[in-house]
């Protein structure tokens, strides 16, 4: 098992997939969520999120503006107003 | 009987009306394609937040101190009626269907003794309701100028509701779209966008503990916002689909219109062409008969 990881724009679904881990840029300082994340919502400054795919890939950058983080027991969800 | 003549003249004019409505039809069905395929790319977006602000707002208890986009100003006396019409006719009945809506719920309120205001997005629409309700119209927004509907247009127009929400303009904002079923049904529909219309008692999923960050309150004052935005963006988005979907409907209509049309008139340019060449050869034959 994985993270399932979203990320959704007002204009489209810009990624959904199963990653290893995602490093966000939140409002009060980064955070890494792995799989089995405890249930958390932070608002999203402006840069870059990380997207580790397996635990030693080279991270991939995803800038995003005016973001969202959530996470449940389905995964990672972040709201953006713009990304890419 | 009309001339032949005039009959051609007829018959040439249709003609080129059908192929005008024609092209019309076959523009409206791509572009239908592509306005559907934004609405659906759209929704994500918009469940997912407004999933996220229904829970939010379920617990935290609504106070003085609240979000006013959440809270309200506490009165009702002032309601702001958002009308999104589209730039372009040709569509049938589907701009003035959305002003029949708004135009009744504005009577309604009027009976009630509230004041009424307009706010009006896109061009068409404007004459009706400036007619039915003089010096109403508070603000307008211009979409002329842009081919597509884009998530910056219903940010600038969520900004300039929200200043004049803020400067306390208005207590109550309504939302008139065109919600697109398909394209033979676009039903027209209101929403209320301020203050946020939270359904009450939705069940947290899982009732586990979710940790904020920052607290409940500062998410809910930054999503709130965008929540305007983005009610604004879904309904722009409908309303580009439905708009294709009525003047698809419409303009096969008119093309089939105009092929009844065509073949009545040609019909009738074939009598009367029969009945000249028929009064001619009497004419030869009573002639012929006399020598």
């Amino acid at each position: 098992m994985a993270l399932h990881f979203e990320l959704v724009t007002p204009e489209k679904l810009v990624r959904s997939e199963d990653v290893y881990m995602v490093v966000v840029p939140g409002t009060e300082g980064d955070f890494g969520v792995l799989e089995g994340h405890a249930p958390f919502m932070s608002t999203v400054r402006d840069g870059a999120i990380q997207v580790f795919a397996t635990p030693n890939a080279e991270p991939v950058n995803i800038p995003v503006v005016g973001g969202f983080a959530e996470v449940n027991e389905k995964g990672l969800t972040v709201l953006a107003e713009r990304a890419g | 009987m009309a001339s032949l003549k005039e009959l051609k003249g007829r018959i040439t004019s249709v003609k080129s009306t059908q192929k005008i409505t024609k092209a019309k039809q076959m523009v409206a069905a791509a572009k239908l394609r592509k306005a559907q395929a934004a609405a659906e790319a759209a929704r994500p977006y918009g469940q997912r937040l407004e999933a996220v602000v229904a829970s939010l707002a379920s617990k935290i208890t609504v106070s003085t101190s609240s979000p006013k986009l959440l809270a309200g100003t506490g009165k009702d006396d002032t309601h702001l009626l958002i009308v999104a019409n589209s730039d372009r006719g040709l569509a049938g009945a589907f701009n003035a269907n959305i002003v029949k809506a708004a135009v009744l719920t504005a009577r309604a309120l009027i009976a009630q003794g509230k004041t009424v205001k307009f706010y009006l997005i896109g061009r068409k629409g404007r004459a009706v309701i400036s007619r039915n309700f003089p010096n109403m119209i508070v603000g307008h927004y211009d979409t002329t100028g842009t081919k597509d509907v884009s998530f910056a247009q219903a940010q600038a127009i969520a900004e300039d509701v929200s200043a004049r929400f803020e400067a306390g303009e208005f207590d109550v904002a309504h939302l008139f779209f065109s919600t697109f079923k398909s394209a033979l049904a676009q039903i027209p529909t209101e929403t209320q966008l301020i203050p946020v219309a939270v359904s009450a008692g939705s069940p947290v999923s899982s009732g586990a503990a979710v940790e904020y960050e920052p607290d409940e309150e500062s998410i809910l004052a930054d999503l709130l916002p965008r929540n305007v935005a983005i009610q604004i963006f879904k309904a722009l988005l409908e309303n580009s689909a439905s708009e294709q979907g009525a003047s698809m409907t419409a303009m096969d209509n008119a093309t089939r219109n105009a092929g009844d049309l065509i073949n009545k008139l040609t019909i009738e340019y074939n009598r009367s062409r029969q009945a000249a060449i028929t009064t001619e050869l009497v004419e030869i034959i009573s002639g012929a008969e006399a020598l």
